[in-house]
């Protein structure tokens, strides 16, 4: 093996690279996944870091509420309709390079997740990264969410990654729903 | 408003559909005058192109007038624009290198799994062409939301007909970047394939980058008249054997540069296409890629192949030993539109290029269903078809 260092500092031991749906560890459902964001590292981390902004992009977020400055209480759409609460905490906080966060106690479901923000080293702008994961409620609803969960993260993390990047990029998130932003024919003969 | 919908294979209604509304700041409204359909809109009525649903509003090639603007468009209400069928952002990594039918963000999060799965890497949006290009409405109606309105649509002069700049939407770029692609050098012969409306402007534009000699491939005669109108030496495929009068008229060399104008559903009898086409008609996905094969065999050692034909599903059969052996070059991809667009509507405004010698019938967009039926069955007749909603 040469001594050289990797021409970038991408993690290539990391799950993101794994050819797996699940990344193995203490929870049911994870996933990690990475985007590159044409704007400075540190707009990006303080916009995420005010986590009321989330619900901008995230769909599934109905409401978020700052409790404390590392404490917010969320009201997050689950699996067939159901409404899942959680009160998240930052764990750790390194401006301008990464946040991680747990759900505390009280909340329906066990919820990690963090995101790192790293300079491109060819200025292509700011390396994203953002790992979720999820174990679901006890009881019978956790047995449905359960098996939604086991790809609902990837999905999830996936285009809100996406999204987040279009609001960064762009200003705005794209859309194409029916009717207001793409009429259709309803009728179908 | 009533607007052309797609509802399953050969079946396209005039439908009357909701408004379309501005959801995003940078959003316009577009009173639609004139609107085309296009060779890629086919591969939508022959169902060859997955991700459509019955509903969805079609045409990618459209102009009118700006009727409506949210705050962070930079259109002035009542200016004439003409939109590119490729929705670009103007702000990522890939607009920021003009490779705008590679945009990051035109294609909604909740769209861009599928061409992800297909293609390694989500695509951008396209209007009214399909879920796996972002399920945006198409114009093909009376009216259009356009995203990104600051980054797409050109602003069009006072006085200059729709007719003369409505190509500006998708076929004249896209005939220009072929010949781009096809890296043309003064004196270059050149085979094209395929004399549809892309073909056509293919032709144009290679002879206008100084093209020695175009030899333009086809078999409707009033295709091949048009083409040869425009400059171009022809062979008809049903009268000669391609590859062999390619090889007799260049002396043996073959042409320097071969463009594929014709895409997924090339006719022919050849082995090849008939097995291609089975599995076509049987869902496998598989495209007709007749005509790829024939420019890579036909084209000179070291030689070019430019492909702005459309293909979707994935290939087989391809002569790859020909590719690698011979040393070729292969570009292709959706047009670009947004890069070419000052410098072609400057042509045209300087009277440099003839856009609507193609162009055989104009009908009100109530005729949509029977202009699809005929740009489909009797394409020697109807060659382009310039509908108007309003
Ligand atoms: N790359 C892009 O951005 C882009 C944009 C527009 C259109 N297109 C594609 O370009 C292609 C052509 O578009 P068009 O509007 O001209 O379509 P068209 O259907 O009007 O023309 C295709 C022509 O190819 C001819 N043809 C069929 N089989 C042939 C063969 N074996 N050899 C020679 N010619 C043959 C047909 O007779 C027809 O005249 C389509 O695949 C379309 O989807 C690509
Ligand atoms: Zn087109
Ligand atoms: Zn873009």
């Amino acid at each position: 093996m040469s001594e050289q260092p990797l021409s970038t500092d991408a993690d290539v031991a990391s799950p993101a690279f794994l050819d797996q749906d699940r990344v193995e560890g203490e929870f049911d459902a994870a996933s990690i996944r990475a985007a590159m964001i044409n704007r400075p590292r540190r707009e990006l981390y303080d916009f995420w870091r005010d986590v009321r902004n989330l619900p901008l992009f995230m769909e599934n977020v109905k409401s978020v509420e700052l409790l404390e400055d590392d404490r917010s209480s969320w009201l997050v759409a689950g699996p067939a309709g159901s409404e899942i609460e959680l009160v998240s905490e930052i764990t750790e906080d390194r401006p301008g390079e990464y946040i991680a966060w747990r759900s505390l106690e009280e909340s329906d479901i066990d919820h990690e997740g963090w995101i790192e923000f790293r300079d491109n080293p060819f200025g292509r702008g700011t390396e994203v990264r953002v790992f979720i994961s999820y174990d679901p409620p006890a009881g019978a609803l956790g047995k449905v969410v359960a098996k939604v969960m086991q790809r609902e993260p990837r999905v999830q993390a996936r285009r809100e990654l996406r999204r987040f990047k279009q609001l960064m990029e762009t200003g705005e998130v794209s859309t194409s729903r029916a009717p207001d932003a793409a009429p259709r024919a309803d009728r179908h003969p | 408003m009533r607007a052309l919908a797609w509802h399953g294979k050969h079946n396209i209604q005039v439908d009357t559909v909701p408004d379309p509304q501005i959801i995003n700041p940078r959003d316009a409204i577009i009173r639609i005058t004139a609107t085309a359909i296009c060779g890629s809109d086919l591969h939508l009525y022959d169902s060859v192109i997955p991700g459509m649903s019955n509903g969805d509003v079609l045409g990618h090639e459209f102009m009118g007038v700006v009727e409506e603007v949210g705050p962070r468009s930079t259109l002035k209400r009542g200016q004439k624009v003409v939109v590119p069928f490729t929705i670009s952002c103007g702000s990522c990594f890939f607009c920021g290198k003009q490779q705008y039918s590679a945009c990051d963000n035109s294609n909604p999060a909740d769209k861009s799994d599928a061409s992800e799965i297909a293609y390694g890497y989500p695509m951008a949006g396209i209007y009214g062409y399909s879920h796996l290009t972002g399920g945006y409405a198409g114009g093909q109606a009376e009216y259009a939301r356009v995203p990104y309105s600051d980054v797409g649509p050109i602003v069009i002069p006072d006085g200059i007909e729709d007719e003369k700049v409505l190509f500006l939407s998708d076929i004249f770029p896209t005939g220009w970047m072929a010949a781009e692609n096809a890296g043309i050098e003064p004196g270059d012969t050149v085979a094209i394939w395929g004399c549809g409306p892309v073909g056509l402007f293919a032709i144009k534009s290679a002879l206008l980058m100084g093209a020695g000699r175009v030899i333009a491939i086809d078999h409707h005669p009033r295709r091949l008249e048009l083409a040869k109108k425009n400059g171009a030496e022809v062979l008809n495929y049903h009268e000669v054997k391609v590859r062999e009068a390619l090889t007799e008229m260049t002396a043996g060399i073959g042409p320097d540069a071969c463009i594929d104008a014709v895409g997924m559903e090339a006719h022919g009898f050849a082995p090849d296409n008939i097995i291609d086409a089975v599995k076509q008609e049987t869902k496998l996905g598989t495209d007709r890629q007749h005509v790829l094969r024939e420019t890579i065999m036909a084209c000179r050692k070291g030689g070019r192949v430019s492909v702005p034909g459309v293909y979707g599903g994935i290939g087989d059969k391809l002569p790859i030993g020909a590719f690698m052996q011979k040393g070729l070059t292969l570009k292709t991809g959706q047009t670009h539109v947004q890069k070419y667009l000052p410098q072609l509507l400057q042509m045209i405004l300087e009277g440099k290029v003839d856009t609507t010698d193609l162009i055989s019938h104009r009908l009100p967009l109530e005729q949509g269903p029977e202009a699809y039926r005929n740009f489909h069955s009797s394409q020697n007749e109807w060659t382009k078809v310039v509908l108007k909603p309003h």
